[in-house]
């Protein structure tokens, strides 16, 4: 198991050293100046000529390659363009809300997606599952940002009933006292018992978190009541109904838990999909995340912000993937 | 003769064919039609026929997994369709099945223990010392050593597996025990040390055995009575010897000529049954045999052909005799 995982981690950093190399190539061949961007519109020659000795942009290609790759060994994801703060600063800033918004989902979508996929299993080709089964098809092939434009047309547009994006009112920001613990709200008032606060950032975060959750719901869902029916078809599920098991327990303790090993699989995927979804979902609920940041740095061509996002990106995958392989090597079967 | 343990009279289920919004049935599969068989206590029954001849729903009705459309089961007495919940409970302990094939037949999450354990845990409140005591006593009985215990089944032969199904099986003391095919999905030397097995356990515990299988040298070998289906419906009844050295039913006959045995020179010694087996949707009037029987006569396409007694416990359904 250790052999395993360390082998796992070495791939994975060599997964890292290419997505590395390849967004630094595909960051130079865009035609814009960095050194003009990064002194501003009003800039004289001499001062862009500055900027550029600044940034290194003078070196070859290779020692700028080096010299990324010496900082970020470090930790230094470079500066900047747009707001010339350190990349790791920004990113330690935006990054609570993501992760808020992406545990929500996860949460929401594992757990109504397992609900879904045994209502479907235990009713098969009944019309609960039917619904059960154009639900999942659908939360999976709409895409998450029409969803999102249409919620936002409905709950806030129509029904009034919840805020249009961002994470807190502004009169909650103004006249209440924030607690900053983690950076996720829901957690930190939570444990700092402020309930207004709590009430007011769950209702700005259930609209975003719910759109996030479908797509985990649909994969979930599906690939739960196939695991399941091909589990409940088993003789071993058929020995325990002839003990005079009943129906409930036969589902939740002894089909649900063999089905896992696929489901749990799928849904680190599904975590992965859910971080690409944050830069749609992130810009249309105004969110303060991760990905509203990559979609104002992209738009500016801030380059050093969008590689720090890639890279961040990459690693959740890598480890995403890593939790993945070592779900399925729990199976007593894998694990040898 | 012993007081039958189980007694099948009248058995028949039918299985909707539903179509339709609304799942209205519009046809009905007669997949156990009128079947009626005892097993007396002590007594091994072999249970003989083609796929699609009823043998997995009668198994699923002995274990209490659907309810039959019509007919009776009356097992130690007590009728298993009209009985409290209480006496469903013991006739269950008393009830276990050994499937097919071991390798889906076993948890294949659990541990060992856990599997053979499953039934005392379902129906027994042991203590965790009584629970282990009695697991190493099961392996025992079965010829597996104690150290099986925290290993999965996958680390097990075919074979051995099927040792596991055995004492999982046996672990609440039984009186009938239910063999579907038990020997089929495993090699042929492991087959013959698991009947072997069966044999010593049936006279050490004083077991009843229903051995379903369609390997006719196995049945012949472990069983005292065979029952032969065709279609849903018994066709031949009878002891073993009696069955193997003087089949009546043409369905029966061609069966044991389809055995090849070192004798045989060439293929077309065997007689083979022409075509498969018909759909149980609509069976053949009159005889259900009557689309395959080299004999068949006019009187076979018209008439079911009653009960007919030909001495010593054998009973054949043709119009020959």
């Amino acid at each position: 198991m250790r052999i395993f995982i360390i082998k796992r981690l070495l791939l994975g950093l060599l997964v890292l050293f290419g997505v590395i190399s390849v967004t630094f190539v595909i960051v130079r061949v865009i035609p814009s100046d960095p050194a003009a961007q990064w002194v501003g519109p009003r800039a004289t020659i001499e001062q862009i000529e500055a900027a550029r000795v600044e940034l290194g942009l003078n070196d070859s290609f290779f020692v700028q390659y080096g010299n990324f790759v010496a900082d970020l060994a470090q930790g230094d994801l470079g500066k900047s363009i747009r707001t010339h703060q350190p990349v790791m600063t920004e990113l330690k800033a935006f990054l609570p809300a993501t992760l808020e918004l992406v545990f929500l989902s996860t949460f929401i979508g594992v757990f109504l997606g397992l609900y879904l996929g045994v209502v479907s299993a235990r009713r098969k080709d009944q019309w609960v599952d039917h619904l059960c089964r154009f639900f999942s098809v659908a939360t999976v092939s709409i895409p998450a940002f029409w969803i999102g434009l249409l919620l936002q047309y409905v709950f806030y547009g129509t029904l009034d009933w919840l805020p249009l994006g961002e994470r807190l009112s502004m009169n909650v920001k103004l006249f209440h006292e924030i607690p900053d613990i983690t950076g996720m709200l829901l957690f930190d008032s939570l444990i700092t018992w402020n309930l207004v606060v709590f009430w007011d950032a769950l209702k700005h975060i259930l609209l975003p978190g719910f759109v996030m959750a479908l797509f985990p719901i649909g994969l979930v869902a599906r690939m739960t009541r196939s695991a399941l029916l091909e589990i409940l078809n088993e003789d071993y599920i058929k020995a325990a109904r002839s003990y005079g098991l009943s129906e409930r327990i036969i589902m939740w303790s002894y089909a649900l838990k063999n089905s896992l090993g696929p489901t749990a699989t799928v849904v680190t995927l599904a975590i992965g999909y859910t971080l690409v979804n944050t830069f749609l979902i992130e810009s249309i609920f105004s969110w303060p995340g991760i990905g509203n940041y990559i979609a104002s740095a992209v738009v500016s061509l801030d380059y050093p912000a969008i590689m720090g996002v890639t890279i961040f990106s990459a690693v959740s995958y890598v480890f995403l993937n890593l939790a993945a392989d070592m779900i399925i090597a729990l199976d007593p079967q894998v694990r040898t | 003769m012993s007081e039958a343990l189980l007694q099948v009279s009248a058995l028949t289920k039918h299985f909707p064919i539903t179509s339709g919004f609304f799942s209205r049935p519009v046809a009905w599969v007669k997949a156990v039609d009128q079947v009626n068989f005892k097993v007396s206590q002590g007594e091994t029954l072999g249970i003989v026929g083609e796929s699609g001849c009823g043998k997995t729903t009668l198994v699923n009705v002995l274990l209490n997994l659907i309810e039959p459309t019509a007919g009776q089961v009356i097992f130690d007495n007590i009728d298993l369709f009209s009985c409290s919940k209480e006496e469903l409970r013991t006739l269950r302990q008393h009830l276990q099945i050994v499937f097919q094939d071991p390798f889906w037949s076993l948890n294949p999450r659990w541990l060992i223990k856990d599997i053979i354990a499953e039934p005392l845990n379902v129906h027994l409140k042991l203590t965790p010392l009584e629970r282990v005591k009695r697991v190493e006593e099961l392996l025992d009985m079965v010829g597996l050593p104690n150290d099986a215990v925290f290993k999965s089944p996958h680390e097990f032969s075919g074979g051995q597996r099927q040792r596991i199904a055995i004492a999982r099986a046996l672990a609440l003391n039984p009186k009938l025990l239910v063999l579907d095919e038990p020997t089929s999905s495993i090699d042929i030397f492991s087959q013959a040390r698991i009947l072997e097995l069966l044999k010593d356990l049936k006279k050490s515990m004083n077991l009843t055995y229903i051995l379903i299988s369609h390997d006719l040298s196995v049945v012949h070998h472990m069983s005292d009575k065979i029952m032969v289906m065709y279609l849903g419906e018994v066709v031949e009844y009878g002891p073993a010897n009696d069955i193997f050295n003087r089949p009546t039913h043409p369905y029966t006959k061609a069966l044991l000529n389809a055995i090849p045995d070192i004798t045989t020179e060439s293929l077309e010694e065997i007689s083979e049954l022409k075509g498969s087996v018909p759909s149980a949707v609509n069976p053949p009037t009159g005889c259900r045999f009557n689309t395959r029987c080299t004999k068949a006569m006019d009187v076979c396409m018209e008439k079911k052909p009653g009960i007919s007694d030909i001495g010593y416990e054998h009973t054949a359904n043709c119009h020959l005799i």
